[in-house]
């Protein structure tokens, strides 16, 4: 009878267990920093009556899960997240092409956005792309503040700059498509070579850079500037610098999964996310990005986009899986192998 | 069950499989609809309704006919009840039965799919099928297993595995877990190696990816940077000696010293396991960095400029031997403990010094024990994937290179899956090694006859360098963690030092409210999910592994080589890519467990199981068989002797398993990452998150709040499964 006595247990036990997250009206995947995406949940939740469970996770993941799941989707919408993703998504035809009623809210660039994905995503915020130093460390060891990309390839910080692994990381391909625009393409990846020759290390994740700076354990980290913002923000030493020559940005963005079980929720969430009632909620949760409805609240601590020189960034390009393929081998076989 | 009853023709066993057959055919809702699981179904238009009805009615309601064959194979037992187990007619009849019930079950379960046939070759055969087919529920889980067990009973019957029911049914049931849990999900994802652009399939398209320079690359020989298997190989190597050599330290001062304050000493060996993934990684940073507190203080004083030597091999390395030396403890203290001290006694009497017993009798003794911590920690260290992350600097390993194939910027699954070939190549050849070493040699000590023998003290030239070993170890243990105590209450950890308490406050504030209790803290959610998930992992890892072992151990069948490499197979494997498969594999029907807590609760047992099976092997293999078989003679069966006899003396490797895998559930991130779901969030991943927003101090608040979760959880398991009872005098006069 101890068999019957096991499989009430594991009976019970399943039972417990089994509830999957159907039970709420939208599945909800989300991209950015943990406070961010609660505020967004509680708030829709709150506007909207629609019960709305909520998974986070970093854009690059919930590629691979919305992938994984093609066949039987879990998730209705996947707000946040660096555009890259969310575009190969839609050339992978993982999303549902739509056209809000919002749109002529939105800033230029996040309807390029959309279109340039046959309107699969759109954009939701942006950010430039810079760097950040530790200003202690600077003053202790006597030496000028960078303000360029030029100068980071100075002798003087040999060793003591920091950027992620371009083939791990979509802030350092960010970089890496930012140069080849700026400099052309030879001239871009003289320039990575010359940096190559600064750089302490690769990291795998595209913000480690900046928080290595904030405990001291780089001088220079290169990484988007609402990241260097938020560690000045959260305490550490850390001034963000955009880049004299000018600079790319990313765009973080939004898509509805193709097959989606709550398409009309979904909807409805993305033409909420799209409003400047959702999107003022960002400066609640300290995020400095710039958000794609011209209405929307910006922070006096955020980089300032009107100063910043951006390039004209070509994310329909740049953002297409066989151009990415080319540069990161090449930056493989040009660069990474170079001796330090 | 004994012998005097299997001749006659009532089969209790038989009876109980044939109704749990039919019960699930005829009774249990056999679809797994959504929410089915919550007893909704028995309210809501049962056993009528087309989504909860049997199968039973849905076939008399001419639905999904495709289930009908099934019913010959529970039929066909019911002829058979009445005949003896030794009537070929009997064995044959389960044979057949069991087998096309569970091979057809399977068949259509993985041929109809939500849309119709799964398979292009099907439609092409049969025409597109209108209707489809949901995941499993429980009508179709138990009668997959009574057919499971008909066949099992049916093999048994035949005279293999000499006869035995509960021999036969265990390795049964063992590989059928383990085919469904670790198998399948792999196999999906392996087959991604061999994938094209197009969607097809292509062995050329492998091997210039496989011999990859990244890979491969010997450039550190001359000054430049080597392969990341290279990497991962040199690494695990060096941490599987490590660990192996302080673990057997940390067991010979237990054992064998008359060191006071044991159970301190036994308390702060298991702290690193029992701690969140980062934290150490941060600490060591904060420790060894280029600002860590000893590197600035060395540099300083020797007039040196402080360096970031710590990114890399040395950081990594520091980092796993002092996160596994508890693995390879666990696994070494059960069997320093076996080892019989009339052996080493005996010995004595013929007059050998006490280091030529050590060497010549101890030693060898453990050499199960050596062989296993080494291979744990060998292929844990492969798997790790935190500390290289925290650490690895430039120094590419097999883990972390897997984890941004898949989530990283290239998208590139194929990739993973290559890697994931490479380490799997090693964690083979790793396994092998072990076996050759170990040979084919007797390692049996704990026999049925009395042994009340003390163990020696180790010989003074031992115990010198073990004492400063284990002192200098235990030192540096206690400085991590008491660094990581101090980070969780001063404001920001190496930058603002005052002091707060506001971290646990903003985790795991309770307030009182009109409604009585209210957990407002931010982390109790994802904090009560985590026990329950771990408590409900445990048990089952234990058992599934201890019964793995035993049969690894004390039975004989073909393919027992393949089946033990089988059971090793979820653990080699880095859990991130552990995390995709089960998403790839268990996201549609037949299974359909994605977003659920089960599926945590089900990747967990399967990636912790093999410890308890090295853990099991490791202590049993000590077990003389005689014991077994004295029980045998004196009429107990097989089941009985394992129950009443094993178990017992196999506590030490129970609580192993027990301990490792509640506290592995708790800690583990890389699978888990893929895995967690809006309503099941679990601890890890809510503290990665804190970590990427910056928020060191609720992180490590939150790491050190579970860190003594743990610990209480680790003392109660003790208290629950009690210690070994081996008649011994007390060792060295003082007690345990």
């Amino acid at each position: 009878m101890k068999t019957a006595t096991l499989a009430t247990g594991i009976l019970a036990a399943t039972t417990a267990l089994s509830g999957t997250a159907a039970l709420a009206d939208l599945n909800l995947y989300c991209s950015a920093q943990e406070e961010w995406c609660q505020i967004m949940e509680k708030s829709f939740e709150e506007a909207t009556g629609i019960d709305v469970a909520m998974t986070r996770k970093s854009s690059g993941e919930t590629y691979a899960q919305v992938q994984a799941e093609a066949a039987n989707p879990k998730g209705d919408v996947w707000w946040g997240g660096t555009g890259d993703p969310h575009l190969q998504a839609a050339e992978e035809d993982l999303t549902e092409p739509y056209v809000s009623p919002m749109r002529d809210q939105l800033h230029p660039w996040a309807i390029a956005q959309a279109e340039s994905a046959g309107d699969k995503t759109i954009g939701i915020y942006s950010g430039a792309l810079g760097f950040g130093y530790n200003t202690d460390m600077l003053a202790k060891a006597g030496l000028p503040a960078p303000a360029c990309w030029e100068d980071l390839t100075k002798p003087e910080y040999k060793g003591m700059v920091q950027m992620a692994n371009p083939n791990s990381s979509g802030t350092a391909y960010t970089t890496l498509a930012t140069m080849v625009q700026l400099f052309g393409e030879d001239g871009g990846f003289d320039y990575m070579k010359r940096l190559h020759v600064n750089i302490n290390q690769y990291t795998k994740s595209g913000s480690a850079p900046i928080k290595a700076a904030g405990q001291g354990e780089t001088l220079i980290g290169i990484v988007f500037m609402h990241d260097a913002v938020a560690q000045t923000v959260a305490g550490f030493p850390i001034a963000t610098v955009a880049p004299c020559e000018g600079t790319g940005y990313e765009i973080g963005s939004m898509s509805i999964i193709k097959g989606a079980r709550n398409m009309d929720e979904a909807k409805q969430f993305y033409d909420w996310a799209l409003s400047v009632e959702a999107q003022d909620l960002a400066l609640q949760v300290n995020a400095f990005q710039v958000m794609s409805n011209v209405g929307a609240a910006k922070s006096d601590k955020a980089p300032d986009f009107a100063t910043i020189k951006l390039i004209d960034y070509d994310f329909k390009k740049y953002g297409s899986s066989d151009e990415r393929k080319r540069l990161l081998s090449k930056w493989d076989n040009d660069v990474s192998t170079l001796p330090q | 069950m004994r012998k005097a009853t299997s001749e006659s023709t009532s089969h209790p066993v038989l009876i109980f499989w044939i109704v749990v057959g039919w019960v699930g055919y005829v009774l249990l809702p056999w679809y797994g609809v959504e929410d089915f699981y919550s007893l909704e179904w028995l309210a809501d238009g049962w056993p009528l309704d087309p989504d909860y009805g049997p199968a039973a009615v849905l076939i008399t309601m001419g639905q999904k006919l495709w289930l009908a064959p099934m019913l010959l194979a529970l039929v066909a037992p019911l002829a058979v009840m009445r005949r003896p187990k030794s009537d070929p007619v009997f064995a044959r009849v389960l044979v057949v039965a069991g087998a096309f019930g569970f091979g057809w079950l399977v068949a259509q379960g993985l041929g109809i799919g939500l849309r119709g046939f799964a398979f292009g070759w099907l439609e092409a055969l049969f025409g597109p099928l209108q209707d489809r087919q949901f995941g499993m529920g429980y009508g179709a889980l138990l009668t997959v297993t009574a057919f499971l067990f008909l066949l099992t009973q049916g093999i048994a019957a035949r005279g293999a595995v000499k006869g035995d029911v509960f021999v036969a049914s265990a390795i049964g049931g063992v590989i059928a877990v383990v085919a469904i849990f670790v198998f399948f999900p792999i196999a999906k994802m392996l087959l991604a190696a061999f994938a094209t652009e197009g969607g097809g399939y292509s062995v050329a398209g492998f091997f210039p990816k496989f011999i990859d320079g990244r890979i491969w690359g010997l450039g550190c020989l001359s000054g430049g940077r080597c392969g990341a298997a290279w990497n991962s190989l040199f690494l695990a190597v060096l941490v599987g000696v490590l660990t192996t050599l302080l673990g057997l330290a940390f067991a010979l001062v237990l054992t064998r010293s008359g060191f006071r304050f044991k159970r301190s000493l036994r308390a702060l060996t298991v702290l690193p396991i029992i701690t969140p993934p980062f934290v150490i990684g941060l600490a060591i940073i904060l420790l060894f960095g280029l600002s860590g507190a000893v590197t600035t203080t060395v540099a300083s004083v020797l007039g040196l400029e402080a360096t970031r030597w710590v990114y890399g091999m040395p950081g990594v390395l520091i980092a796993q031997t002092l996160a596994f030396t508890p693995i390879a403890f666990l696994v070494l203290i059960g069997v320093v403990e076996g080892v019989s001290p009339s052996m080493e006694e005996a010995a004595q009497t013929l007059r050998a010094g006490r280091w030529q017993i050590f060497r010549t009798v101890s030693l060898p003794l453990m050499r199960p024990g050596l062989a296993n911590a080494f291979l744990l920690g060998f292929i844990e260290s492969m798997a790790d994937f935190g500390n290289p992350l925290v650490l690895g600097g430039n120094f590419d390993v097999l883990s972390t290179e897997i984890f941004f194939a898949i989530v990283g910027a290239q998208y590139d699954q194929s990739r993973a899956a290559i890697l994931a070939v490479v380490l799997l190549g090693f964690t083979l050849g790793a396994f092998y090694l072990q076996r050759f070493w170990l040979g084919r040699k007797s390692y049996t000590t704990v026999t049925g006859k009395g042994d009340a023998g003390v163990h020696p003290a180790m010989p003074t030239g031992l115990a010198l360098p073990v004492y400063g070993i284990v002192a200098l170890w235990s030192g540096f243990t206690l400085v991590v963690y008491g660094m990581i105590l101090y980070g969780s209450v001063v404001q920001l950890w190496g930058v603002d030092d005052t002091l707060t308490f506001k971290h646990y406050l903003t985790a795991f504030r309770i307030d009182w409210g009109e409604n009585g209790l209210r957990w407002t803290g931010s982390a109790w959610d994802s904090f009560w999910t985590t026990v329950l998930i771990a408590t409900i992992a445990a048990p089952p890892t234990a058992a599934i592994g201890l019964v793995t072992a035993y049969l690894l151990t004390r039975q004989d069948f073909a393919g027992k080589r393949g089946f033990e490499f089988g059971t090793m197979l979820s653990f080699a494997i880095p859990g991130t890519v552990i995390g995709v498969s089960y998403i790839m594999a268990f996201n549609v029907p037949p299974i359909e467990i994605t977003g659920t807590g089960l599926i945590l609760v089900i990747s967990f047992v399967f990636r912790n199981m093999p410890v308890g099976v090295r853990a099991g092997i490791a202590s049993m293999s000590q077990l003389d068989k005689s014991l077994d078989e004295s029980s045998l003679t004196l009429g107990a069966n097989s089941w009985q002797t394992f129950r009443a006899v094993i178990l017992p003396l196999l506590r030490p490797a129970i609580l192993a398993a027990l301990v490792y895998s509640f506290v592995r559930a708790m800690t583990a991130i890389s699978a888990v990452i893929f895995l967690v779901s809006a309503r099941y969030d679990m601890a890890t991943s809510y503290i990665i998150g804190r970590v990427e927003n910056n928020d060191y101090g609720l992180a490590i608040a939150y790491s050190t709040a579970l860190i003594f979760v743990m610990l209480a959880a680790v003392g109660l398991l003790q208290l629950l499964v009690g210690r070994t009872e081996i008649g011994r005098r007390t060792s060295h006069g003082e007690g345990h």
